[in-house]
């Protein structure tokens, strides 16, 4: 392990190619893929493995999303380890088939270039489209940075194929931020990823001929609801290998992952709660704020499904009061999903604190240092008044 | 270096603005530091300004929004002199890097610049291009000049990467190695005699 530590190559890659180089080393049997845009980068990078010879994928240029999310299952339940791509609209228009995914128990990695949804026409960074596959049953788990990308991705294939768990999952990366953005990334040697990933041996294959089976019958009121209670207790059970596996991979290469990451909250009266790439730059806020004697701190939600509520209640414990930042809103008119969902766990806290919702970034608006430094001071002004939270704010926003 | 070294490049979709900064985070990533680099995407059109940023620091760097106060700017159109203020943000300590033919006081007049702080260096990063290369791409000259202006590290380093990228990007055309070699050299001389 202390071999595998020391032969860690550093090197500046972008966040699309940090992951392209994450899916080379885990060497799927399949990649099916719409070539066009909203593909991401990664997808065409991997694809150039697959001509160089680097990789002995089997690539398939399918005609869209829907067809490349329906090709994935196809192989998967043939008993391929399959992966693919997608970013945006290509996810929204994958939304039927991300259903039958997780509905078939098929351990589906795949990388998500965090981009808005139509209308009006943007491509650039929010979290609407994964947000808005939230409940389709995979596993989500977002990325700070290039380097939380391709360390996510290699232990999410560990993840998802679990027997305790054979659930698909959606690793993110804020688009363009991090997608096009270049960074130090320490990249693991191609075999210390082999033997970490291992080699795959889906239970149920289609195509073990000799055990003939159905996957997707009908079930209709006999077995439909039993299934759905497998499912989840499936992504409860997520929950101890995906530490485990953390663990793991820990030892590997020297970085520790949580469901939650607590920065500087020993002491903290304040917080707040984000996720992607803005945790980032939050981070380097706090380190200003902290300088200048702010008792604040921040808690980065990594695994948003299946959702942290204990470990949040838990770095919330001593908090007054808590600034929660959305990169996309739910229009339900209670504030965006991360809001919504922590205070809904919050409310079997034994600390609760005074919430309010930042509603942020909406279609690549830039969220400087000085507006999270706003956000600070307003909920340590929530934390030190009278004054009730609940609140919804838009964050950067023009009047 | 102290602190959080930031960068701006300006150039026109095709003059290699985004590969400069690119070039630039690589080429200090080899030689140990902490980097960014990343564009800012507008509509993509050849000739339509576009931006690029750097970050380059000793420790690590957590901070994900666009780059407000660079100290650093690199300008690859010269055209761009009165169209786009490229001094936005700029402290009083900043370095200004302009591709053109003009002497920096010549260039000083024409942007009407008041702060005698500021640093402008000229070099003539087309012709250099052009003359070496036989293309009029600014980038890599304007790479060489940077590396010069910012002493991130040493000429002899920054040839020895961006000579193993470029031998991957122009696969048997060793012709235009060689004359990026020279380009960002003659470019890096030309910054330190100013």
């Amino acid at each position: 392990m202390a071999m595998a530590l020391e032969a860690q190559k550093t090197t500046a890659l972008t966040g699309n190619e940090a992951a392209a180089t994450a899916l080379r080393q885990i060497e799927p049997d399949v990649v099916a893929a719409y070539p066009i845009t909203p593909q991401t980068e990664i997808v065409q990078l991997f694809s150039t493995f697959v001509s160089d010879g680097l990789v002995k994928t089997e690539f398939a240029a399918v005609e869209s999303e829907h067809s490349a999310m329906s090709a994935t299952i196809g192989a998967a339940a043939a008993g391929a380890r399959a992966m693919t791509a997608t970013s945006s609209n290509g996810l929204a228009f994958m939304w039927e088939m991300l259903y039958i995914a997780a509905g078939l128990r098929i351990p589906i990695v795949m990388p998500v270039v965090n981009r808005a949804l139509s209308a009006p026409i943007n491509i650039h960074c929010d979290h609407s489209d994964t947000m808005g596959a939230r409940d389709a049953g995979w596993i989500q788990i977002y990325s700070e940075n290039a380097q939380e990308m391709y360390d996510n991705l290699i232990q999410a294939v560990r993840i998802a194929e679990h027997p305790e768990v054979l659930l698909p999952i959606m690793v993110t990366i804020d688009g363009f931020i991090i997608s096009h953005g270049m960074e130090n990334v320490e990249l693991l040697q191609d075999q210390v990823v082999r033997d970490f990933v291992g080699e795959y041996h889906f239970p149920y294959p289609l195509l073990d001929i000799e055990h003939p089976k159905t996957i997707g019958p009908l079930t209709l009121q006999d077995f439909y609801f039993e299934h759905k209670r497998e499912q989840a207790e499936a992504m409860q059970r997520s929950k101890a290998v995906i530490t485990v596996i953390a663990d793991d991979f820990a030892r590997l290469s020297g970085r520790q992952y949580g469901f939650v990451e607590c920065y500087k909250m020993k002491g903290a009266k304040y917080a707040l709660v984000v996720l992607g790439s803005t945790a980032g730059t939050a981070k380097y806020v706090v380190d200003e704020l902290r300088q200048e004697g702010e008792q604040c701190g921040l808690v980065k939600i990594r695994v948003f499904r299946p959702f942290p509520g204990p470990e949040l209640c838990k770095a919330l414990a001593d908090i007054k009061a808590v600034g929660i930042m959305d990169r996309s809103d739910s229009f339900s008119t209670q504030g965006g999903p991360v809001f919504a969902e922590t205070k809904a766990a919050l409310y079997q806290a034994s600390n609760q604190p005074k919430c309010v919702n930042y509603i942020y970034g909406l279609g690549g608006r830039d969220i400087e240092p000085s507006l999270i430094r706003q956000a600070f001071m307003e909920v340590k002004d929530l934390a030190t008044s009278n004054a009730v939270g609940g609140g919804i704010r838009h964050l950067g926003v023009r009047e | 270096m102290a602190e959080m070294l930031e960068i701006r490049w300006h150039g026109r979709g095709g003059q290699g603005a985004k590969t400069a900064a690119l070039l630039l985070a690589e080429a200090a990533a080899a030689v140990g530091k902490y980097v960014q680099a990343f564009p800012e995407y507008g509509p993509e059109r050849m000739g339509a300004p576009v931006v690029s940023y750097n970050r380059i620091s000793d420790k690590p760097i957590t901070i994900h929004s666009a780059v407000q106060f660079p100290r650093f700017v690199a300008v690859l159109d010269p055209s761009f002199i009165g169209a786009i203020d490229f001094t936005a943000g700029i402290p009083k300590s900043g370095v200004l890097l302009i591709n053109s033919s003009d002497s920096s006081n010549v260039i000083r007049q024409r942007m009407q610049l008041r702060c005698d702080t500021i640093k402008v260096y000229t070099l003539d990063a087309s012709q250099i291009s052009q003359a070496t290369i036989g293309r009029p791409i600014p980038n890599t000259p304007m790479l060489g000049a940077m590396v010069a202006a910012t002493g991130i590290m040493g000429i002899e380093e920054l040839l020895l990467d961006t000579r193993n990228r470029l031998e991957k990007k122009f696969r048997g055309r060793p012709e235009l190695i060689e004359g990026n070699m020279v380009a960002i050299t003659q470019a890096y001389e030309e910054v330190q005699r100013q």
